[in-house]
């Protein structure tokens, strides 16, 4: 039986309802006559705290609350992929056509999958009648999209007896396909589950994250790389960049599938996302990217109450995924703004506040949150693996990197890309800085790169990170005694460093050429650079050359090497060695002048 | 009398019980059927009418904020009701060319408008399913815009500013000279100005009078000595209008909203005399989504012709871009342009620090057939250059300039010819999208071919004038 109960008082998107007995913690109630979604959130006695998902302009004291017996939870089954939904899996398309405007309206209740649609069901051959299964045994195939064969698997914490089983043939997602027999009770199978979104879903055993993710992105790739199953975060003030290097990891990423989620941030950037992933062209597989993306908005003008809700049903769409065997990749924009939710949410309940007016369980709501990442070995038969990567961007008040939500996230994550105003007024993007960025990972995925890329990628790596560190030193003498006074190695430091960062480190979004490099393409142009720093620094310590010398001599190659990062195509990478051997021409001329 | 408790004729409930008062908030008691942010009407015992809606509502106590005030209410001998409704305006495209107090009612003593519909002000969020995303580009005749920091329709632009430097002319000059070209579509000036002073309103009036514009705005007017309460609901009655011209008549909006620095002011001292728990600075934790809640109501929509085009002015305190208010400012707008004290002082107009402006949405506006090919190669090299150049500036200031090599000598006069040819302009002077990548070829002729390195060869052979 469900409960009824009625408000009492409203301030913003919190209700407070009395006569609430016997309502649960995190249940979802309907509240007032237009029956608003929300969840509970505190209950004292017969009074039960809820926050709305919606607006609650217009609601009076005296309506009623009506209790779902249900916590807030996620339908899981074919037809997610490609969709945009709001922070509480309601289809945004679904309602602009239901509502026939261009508005979001309230009140509006939609299924999350499209009901009536077909797909066609492949039982997996080997079940039989009497078999024995689990929860996450793979029971059948459903191909949702060109990308994605769907693996509908028995919903989590099911184990028993298979008493039926259907044929193949096209199904929508109420009927029924088969059905388990626990403790003498009958379960039936469906093409879809529902799972609630606050508690992780079980798997069998969590693995170390030693495959790199690549995303096509040198400094990320090369320098701070991101592991399957890793966690990152992407902190920044505004104007750093932070969406573009997410929406580039969502586009190039080599992940099956990307759920995006729009935290609290713009609507044009989910827009962006809307039409441009529908013509973009994913780099594995050549399909659209759309057909592995799903999109979760709570944009900024969007109730605040869902925006705290919308992490938790991505991440456990994710989680759904990966259970299938995939690889997942979930870019939340932004954790800042889903924290500043718990923290409006707890002020209105009237919490003691910690530091900054957030609430003192911040710190744990984040861990508990990128804790949901990783890579494991799914539950159920057969054996596979998935993974849950988490790329979250953090947006710190004045850019200040010491507050709450940024240090607190720090403390969580393996990766930590800091993107630098100063870059990015210059339009260095990405603009991450390398000196204090970092990857725990580094070590641990230098195997993968031995074996598929060169056996030299982990010395190479230090070597660019040590010029690049060095040049910071550099240039602190420079401030005090000028260019001149420099040795030449120093002065040769300074050359390669504008280099690395003109000719590898940045990297343009939005050109064809350069917004994607492939591993090897990555690693030859590091090398390329590093040979030409090698080769001068030997003539400058052997043949005392100097720099001057050799940056007239090489001016016009050199202009040729940084501009090959767009000019030079992924089929053509041997003109970066042309290139370089162009360059130690001229350095052998120089040489044999001397 | 109507009892307390009950709707009267209209669905009006009423109540005389002021239990307490406290800066801009009433505390009323009520039986029930108080709606949440329902309008409330309020008459003092002289007769005086005021308005306000309502907070915070339980079944004992409705909080009431009042737009014009507490002064003279009195626990006794007020009136308060409460309308069943929330605070709409009524929307008319015979709104342009008319002046409006900051609640939309007219002030300029022409006739009441007849409206052709009635809105709510606090509007609704668009659907991110309906949203067109913004590409047309718009030639403000602005170098330091158009080639730097392109605007685009639809976009939401706010610019940063301080006190004494010459925001208000360069809204001004943007408003006249925007075009999309090869477009000769219906647009508007939606105009409305929160706490600001007279002689600010008395510039923009004689402007859009001078220019002959006056038909086509519509100003909406909170100066600084008027309520504070009224300054939280004047730029959304403002943008319900751009709304409704936008997405029912097909007019392209260019909404200018000045200064949001006083919007924030007002928005602390509610959250204060609520007894809020603050944020940074005082300014409550919600000022984000507060703030979201105006300047996402801009933008395109798929299938409407007409778009709504934001340029939010307000001034940093203290020039300080990291208060709150600039800060979450640029986490909500898609850009900015910032205004610079010291190119102002050295006689730069407009006074825009290229550097710290940014414009999100610029990518999809620019390039071939839509400006040039060159403009993207061409705005990316004079970032990478002028930013080399300040980093140059500061180091000379150190070690004297004769210290540097002869090409960082070429980047300080690239500088200063950007700073002075490029950037600077004539209030009155509007540049075609050519001119201004014509003047920046100019400029990056300065520096030596080899150093162009983020301009394709091709645009380079066109483009470069060799010396």
């Amino acid at each position: 039986m469900s409960v009824l109960g009625r408000i009492r008082r409203i301030s913003g998107s919190l209700v407070v309802a009395e006569d609430m007995a016997g309502i649960k913690m995190y249940e979802v109630v309907e509240v007032g006559e237009e029956g608003l979604i929300g969840e509970v959130s505190r209950i004292e006695g017969d009074v039960a705290y809820i926050q709305v998902y919606e607006s609650t302009s217009g609601l009076r004291p005296g309506e009623i609350v009506k209790g779902t017996g249900n916590p807030l939870s996620v339908e899981l089954g074919p037809g997610l992929i490609s969709q945009i939904y709001d922070g509480i899996q309601r289809p945004l398309e679904d309602v602009k056509k239901l509502s026939n405007s261009i508005f979001v309206k309230r009140g509006i209740r939609l299924p999350a999958l499209p009901r009536e649609k077909k797909w066609h069901f492949k039982p997996i051959e080997q079940f039989k009648h009497g078999s024995k299964v689990s929860g996450g045994t793979i029971i059948g195939t459903v191909k949702e999209s060109e990308l994605i064969e769907h693996r509908i698997m028995v919903p989590p914490n099911i184990h028993g007896v298979l008493k039926e089983l259907s044929p193949e043939g096209d199904y929508n997602i109420e009927e029924e396909i088969g059905s388990v027999e626990q403790d003498g009770k009958k379960i039936p199978l469906k093409l879809y589950h529902t799972w609630p979104v606050r508690i992780p879903r079980p798997y069998q055993d969590k693995l170390e994250p030693n495959e790199p993710l690549v995303t096509g992105l040198r400094i990320i790739d090369t320098l701070f790389p991101i592991a399957k199953g890793g966690t990152a975060a992407i902190p920044g003030g505004f104007g750093t960049g932070k969406t573009v290097t997410l929406h580039g990891l969502a586009q190039w990423s080599e992940a099956k599938v990307v759920i995006y989620i729009g935290c609290g941030e713009r609507g044009n950037e989910m827009t962006e996302v809307l039409e441009r992933f529908p013509e973009y062209k994913d780099p594995w597989t050549g399909r659209p990217l759309m057909e592995r993306t799903i999109l979760i908005a709570n944009t900024s003008n969007m109730p605040v109450a869902a925006r705290e809700a919308s992490i938790y049903v991505g991440v456990t769409m994710a989680e759904y995924y990966r259970d299938q065997g995939y690889d997942v990749l979930l870019v939340a924009d932004s954790t800042s703004r889903w924290a500043e939710a718990l923290r409006e949410i707890a002020g209105r309940l009237e919490e003691m506040p910690a530091e900054e007016g957030y609430p003192s369980y911040l710190a744990s709501r984040i861990a508990e949150f990128y804790e949901r990442a990783g890579r494991v070995i799914a539950a159920g038969d057969p054996r596979r693996i998935g993974s849950v990567t988490i790329g979250g961007a953090v947006s710190p008040p004045g850019g200040d990197f010491t507050e709450p939500v940024t240090s607190h996230t720090r403390r969580f994550v393996r990766v930590f890309w800091a993107l630098d105003t100063a870059l990015a007024y210059s339009r260095h993007y990405p603009a991450i800085n390398w000196l204090i960025s970092y990857s725990a990972y580094a070590d641990t995925v230098s195997e993968w790169w031995k074996k598929n890329v060169d056996s030299s990628w982990s010395e190479d790596r230090k070597r660019a990170l040590e010029i690049l560190y060095r040049e910071n030193e550099v240039r602190e003498i420079v401030r005090l005694v000028g260019t001149e006074g420099l040795s030449e190695s120093d002065k040769l430091i300074l050359f390669t460093a504008r280099l690395l960062k003109d000719g590898f480190l940045k990297q343009n979004a939005f050109d064809p050429i350069d917004a994607f490099s492939e591993p090897r393409r990555q690693y030859k142009m590091l090398r390329s650079i590093l040979t030409v720093h090698e080769a001068i620094s030997a003539l400058i310590l052997q043949k005392g050359v100097t720099m001057s010398e050799v940056e007239g001599a090489i001016s016009d190659p050199v202009a040729k090497l940084v501009r090959g990062r767009y000019t030079i195509p992924h089929d053509r990478t041997e003109e970066f060695d042309k290139i370089v051997n162009e360059i130690l021409k001229k350095l052998e001329e120089l040489q044999k002048a001397r | 009398m109507s009892r307390k408790g009950k709707r009267g004729i209209a669905g009006i409930l009423e109540s005389r019980e002021v239990e307490r008062i406290r800066g801009p908030l009433l505390f009323v008691k009520i039986a029930s059927g108080v709606a949440f942010d329902e309008l409330v009407e309020i008459e003092l015992s002289s007769g005086e009418k005021r308005r306000g809606r309502v907070l915070d509502i339980s079944s004992g106590v409705a909080v009431v904020q009042v737009f014009e005030g507490t002064t003279g209410i009195s626990t006794t001998g007020t009136t308060v009701r409460f309308l069943g409704k929330t605070l709409e305006i009524g929307v008319s495209e015979d709104m342009l060319g008319r002046i409006f107090n900051g609640l939309g009612d007219p002030i300029d003593g022409g006739p009441s408008v007849i409206a052709e519909e009635k809105r709510d002000v606090n509007g609704e969020p668009l659907n991110p399913a309906s949203r067109a995303y913004p590409k047309d580009f718009i030639q403000t005749g602005v170098s330091a815009i158009d080639g730097m920091n392109t605007l685009v329709r639809g976009q939401k632009l706010p610019i940063f500013s301080g006190g004494g430097l010459p925001h208000n002319v360069l809204a001004a000059q943007i408003a006249r000279q925007s075009v999309v070209r090869g477009e000769n579509e219906q647009f508007a000036v939606v105009f409305a100005a929160i706490g600001i002073k007279y002689d600010d309103f008395l510039f923009f009036r004689k402007f859009f009078e001078e220019t002959g514009a006056r038909s086509k705005v519509a100003m909406f007017v909170n100066l600084a000595n008027e309520p504070a309460m009224i300054r939280l609901m004047t730029p959304r009655v403002a943008l319900t209008l751009a709304e409704y011209l936008a997405y029912e008549r097909d007019m392209h909006v260019l909404a200018i909203i000045t200064d949001m620095t006083n919007y924030a002011e007002a928005l602390r001292e509610v959250s204060s005399a609520r007894e809020e728990i603050p944020g940074r600075q005082g300014y409550p934790g919600y000022m984000y989504s507060d703030l979201a809640s105006i300047y996402e109501r801009a933008g395109r929509v798929i299938g409407k012709k007409g778009s709504i085009t934001q340029m939010p002015i307000l001034s940093m305190p203290n020039d300080d871009i990291t208060h709150p208010i600039p800060d979450l400012t640029g986490y909500i707008t898609e850009g900015q342009i910032v205004l610079d004290r010291g190119l102002y002082n050295r006689g730069i107009y407009p006074p825009v620090n290229v550097l710290m402006s940014l414009s999100r949405l610029m990518k999809e506006g620019i390039g071939p057939g839509k400006t040039r090919e060159d403009h993207n190669d061409v705005y990316n090299q004079l970032y990478a250059a002028y930013s080399r150049a300040q980093e140059l500036r500061s180091l000379a200031t150190i070690i004297g300039e004769e210290s540097l090599s002869p090409t960082d000598k070429k980047y300080l006069r690239f500088s200063e010819a950007f700073e002075r040819t490029f950037i600077n302009q004539l209030p009155t002077e509007n540049r075609s999208i050519e001119e201004t990548l014509d003047i920046a070829w100019n400029v990056l002729s300065i520096l030596p071919e080899n150093e162009l390195t983020n301009i394709r060869p091709e645009h380079l052979q066109k483009y470069y004038k060799k010396s």
